[in-house]
């Protein structure tokens, strides 16, 4: 919902007068206010602000200006974590040559740039074994790393296909409390009801309060059945119960969310156990693609949300979400080294189309290029 | 939490204090192991470097190389400027103000802002008796102020009421006024997530600060943050200024290196911990506790909290009933071994507990844990009949081969089995016949009397008063207490560092594992096969190092 600052500052203008809102772009303003009370009456005025994202407001005010931009939206996104990478590389090897003191230094700086020390260590040992003693430009340090990481992401760089063959295609969401399942969940609907594929929700989060109301925004935004069940409702009978409803309806893709939970509580991990097991019931090569949703923010505990929500869920690709914050991605390097799980999407923004493929060189030369 | 990181720096400490004299190249490898533990823990890059060079600063002086174990000198050190580091004393909320105090709420997005505010608003209400308003200025994400609500509902506290259209500012100025009229205590003003380069929002945030004075600012943060924790706290303290940092997801299992990074780059201290999904899942924070299992001198607290959480309590408690009768039979032992196997394992048990952190080294060199000795030996008794499992002296030779062929082991293990069987009921016996301090920690942990914990508990979670008696009443543990003890566990408490009375008495904690945790009994562990120890050595270290 970036675009929300921008169309916030246009409906604080307004109601305020003297707010800085000379950033505010015109249109966002004109779409802000009907839909809203529309669509959520209960909901402040600030749900209103959302609404634009929805599928026709989108397609009409905030695709264009978003589309041209995303690769710069991403760099700009990631631009936090370049800078201080290139930075922090340019400032060692301007100074030295390449010795151990300096090697040393920029492991400091790998490190910090959340790369996890494998692949650390493998950029390390490139350059001690091809550049040893030499002056090296900062540039040709880029460039080792730059390769370097795009090596390692290149095989996971998968996009998110829905294959056509599974009527629906049943998508699983799973990660920690906290991570954007269900913002991830509006962008994927919103996304593939412009590709013309029917889609259904299921509302699986039945712990967190408003978790359903949540997702029932986004539902109506893109104008999409949510399945839900009351609060404190058996997530597993609530996916199944979708799964049917989906294939009776002959809908092309379900989306169930889950509650985030934290992957060393036995407990509910077993929960999500039984959501796999059950859809299993109904159609026994569902779920079809189980997707975690992973913090940009989070560091090497990364790597331990990802081995046990495979463990459990059977993991088939990671979203990558709140790169455009200050979180360097670089723990999603270390995951790919580690895990080879395919990286289908990117979250680099609020809006619906700050969701993005995930490109290895883009993503490689973004973190290691200012 | 913390873990990994405690047993990194333990592997380095121990490699220290193997040396007679340190050198000061010694000192630096040290630290340079001490500074990728902390780099890996997501301790952010710049606060590391800080802390290394604190350490050495004071390692490498004269007093160090020349004292008579260099090696403890250094780890005392590191140990001071870690307390330093987290700050020494608690800093609970400041409520100390003209009510309606105001508090208010910020954070990145996802960081557990609203969950931590209810939570919050149900422990003043509860505990303080306080009255209390929450107010959600969380205009952006969908359904937030529902959640509130929906929130404030099952903790019976109250939520302003949501007027649509209004900024947060002009929520912020109404709850104010709300809370003012309305005779509040404390008002919460929870906020939208943002992200900290998000000019305009950071702007919102600030200019919501200015206009309602709060009294206390908290930065709620993910304690799973990676090295971007830095960036976090340093442009919240910048540009909004906090008075305290809450901690969420601390009972995830990250390193916390989050929480090393905030307080030293805000310089602000962590009031709150946030350890769970329930209402009370909140705790203040206690930087001397926190630094101990870092430091891997255990946290005997958190492992009792733990075992709350995770065991049955009725089961530990009909278990504990048995063992007092002497009525423990396989049945039993299955169940305990069970629960060993739900606290994490016997490394997880073991690494919190105080002093042991070095054992547990030395276990590993002689050929590790094997966690799957656990499932083993169930899968041993379960291939018993019921007969064999209530009688297990009927079980003669033959029988003994059937049950290792079900069981896919060997007669071998049947007979270690058995054997450590025999060994607990035994030391249950003793444990009978002295009423001393040791029973009296049996009946309150359920521990010595081997239920597991939780069955003197009351059969719930303890609360902190209760874990706060009895962390006193460990600390004031005779030491006469240790004279009663089985013989080998003496000897491992002999092989325990010497780290000064307090420590001393606080790892005289340990017995009541050695009487109750399934298959030390015959000084054994679980999953410790025996074979790879002298026979009847202890292995927890009874050998001489």
């Amino acid at each position: 919902m970036s675009d929300e600052p921008e169309k916030k500052r246009g409906l604080f203008g307004r109601l305020f007068g003297g707010k800085p809102d000379d950033r505010a772009p015109g249109p966002e303003t004109v779409a802000d206010t009907p839909p809203s009370n529309a669509v959520v009456p209960a909901f402040e005025g600030g749900e209103g602000r959302d609404v634009p994202a929805g599928i026709p407001a989108a397609a009409s005010t905030e695709e264009l200006p978003a589309k041209q931009g995303w690769l710069q939206r991403l760099k700009a996104g990631l631009a936090k974590t370049s800078t201080k990478l290139s930075d922090g590389i340019t400032g060692v090897f301007t100074k030295r040559k390449l010795d151990n003191e300096t090697l040393e230094d920029l492991e400091d700086v790998l490190i910090q740039a959340d790369l996890g020390l494998e692949t650390t260590e493998r950029v390390l040992a490139t350059l001690r074994k091809t550049r040893f003693d030499k002056t090296i430009a900062p540039e040709e340090v880029r460039q080792v790393l730059a390769e370097e990481v795009e090596r390692v992401l290149t095989p996971v760089a998968v996009p998110l296909r829905i294959s056509g063959l599974n009527q629906p295609e049943v998508i699983l969401f799973v990660g920690v409390n906290g991570t954007g399942k269900t913002t991830t969940i509006g962008k994927l609907a919103a996304r593939f009801r412009t590709e013309g594929r029917s889609v259904l929700l299921a509302a699986g989060d039945t712990f967190r309060a408003a978790a359903i109301e949540q997702l029932s925004v986004w539902g109506e935004r893109t104008g999409v059945r949510v399945v839900s069940r009351e609060v404190g409702a058996d997530a597993a009978g609530l996916a199944f119960d979708a799964l049917s409803e989906a294939k009776r309806d002959k809908i092309d893709v379900l989306m169930i969310d889950t509650a985030g939970r934290l992957q060393n509580k036995k407990g509910l991990m077993e929960e999500l156990e039984k959501v796999v097991r059950v859809l299993k019931k109904s159609d026994p090569t569902a779920p079809h693609q189980v997707l975690l949703v992973l913090d940009a923010t989070t560091g090497q505990n990364a790597i331990s949300q990802v081995e046990a929500f495979q463990l459990v869920a059977g993991v088939t690709g990671i979203v990558m979400t709140k790169l455009d914050g200050t979180a360097r991605g670089g723990i999603l390097v270390a995951i790919s080294a580690k895990f080879k799980v395919p990286v289908v999407a990117l979250g680099v923004g609020e809006r619906v189309e700050d969701l993005q493929p995930f490109d290895a060189r883009e993503f490689a030369q973004a973190i290691a290029q200012s | 939490m913390f873990q990994s990181l405690s047993d990194r720096l333990s592997g380095v400490f121990d490699k220290l204090t193997r040396r007679g004299s340190l050198s000061e190249s010694d000192v630096n490898d040290a630290m340079r192991e001490v500074r990728r533990a902390l780099l890996e823990a997501d301790v952010a890059l710049d606060v590391v470097r800080d802390f290394t060079d604190k350490v050495k600063a004071k390692a490498v002086g004269a007093n160090v190389v020349k004292s008579i174990s260099p090696g403890q000198m250094v780890i005392k050190i590191v140990n001071d400027e870690l307390v330093a580091m987290l700050g020494s004393d608690a800093s609970p909320i400041d409520l100390n103000a003209q009510p309606p105090v105001t508090i208010l709420m910020v954070g990145l997005q996802g960081s557990g802002k609203t969950t931590t505010t209810a939570k919050i608003g149900h422990r003043l209400t509860t505990r303080d008796k306080k009255k209390v308003l929450m107010a959600s200025l969380d205009t952006r994400r969908p359904a937030a102020m529902e959640q509130l609500i929906i929130l404030g509902h099952q903790i019976t506290v109250d939520v302003l009421p949501i007027v649509a259209g209004q900024t947060p500012l002009q929520i912020a100025m109404r709850a104010q006024e709300t809370a003012r009229t309305g005779g509040f205590d404390v008002l919460l003003l929870d906020t939208a997530g943002r992200t900290t380069i998000d000019e305009e929002l950071m702007d919102e945030v600030a200019e919501v600060k200015r206009a309602t004075s709060p009294h206390e600012v908290l930065l709620v943060a993910d304690a799973l943050t990676g090295q971007d924790a830095v960036n976090t706290a340093k442009a919240f303290e910048a540009r909004v200024g906090v008075t305290g940092i809450v901690l969420t997801r601390v009972d995830g299992d990250g390193r916390g290196g989050a929480a090393l990074s905030m307080r030293a780059v805000t310089g602000r201290p962590i009031k709150l911990i946030g350890v769970g999904e329930k209402w009370d899942a909140l705790e203040d924070f206690d930087p001397k506790r926190i630094a101990g299992r870092i430091l891997g001198m255990g946290d005997i607290v958190g492992l009792v909290e733990r075992a709350a959480q995770t065991l049955d309590a009725g089961k530990a408690m009909a278990i504990a009933e048995k063992m007092r009768k002497g009525s423990f039979d396989l049945d039993d032992l299955s169940e305990q071994l069970k629960q060993v196997e739900q606290l994490g394992g016997m490394g997880s048990i073991m690494g919190m507990m105080p002093g042991i952190g070095k054992m547990k080294k030395q276990i590993e060199a002689a050929g590790g844990i094997d966690e799957k000795m656990i499932k083993r030996q169930r899968a041993i008794i379960s291939s018993m009949t019921p007969h064999e499992r209530r009688n297990p002296k009927v079980l003669d030779g033959k029988r003994k081969r059937r049950v290792a062929a079900g069981s896919g082991t060997k007669p071998e293990d049947v007979n270690r089995l058995l054997k450590q069987h025999r060994d607990m009921a035994d030391m249950m016996k003793m444990m009978k016949k002295t009423p001393g301090m040791m029973g009296k920690m049996a009946g309150m942990m359920g521990l010595g009397g081997g239920g597991g914990f939780g069955g003197g508990m009351g059969g719930g979670q303890p609360s902190a008063a209760e874990l706060e008696a009895m962390q006193k009443e460990l600390a004031q543990l005779d030491p006469q207490a240790i004279a009663q003890l089985p013989k080998d566990v003496q000897e491992a408490l002999k092989a325990l560092p010497k780290a000064g009375q307090q420590q001393a008495s606080k790892t005289a904690t340990l017995p009541g594992l050695g009487g109750g945790l399934p298959g030390l009994g015959g000084g054994r562990l679980p999953g410790l096969g025996g074979p790879a120890l002298p026979k009847g050595s202890f292995p927890f270290g009874g050998r001489k190092k």
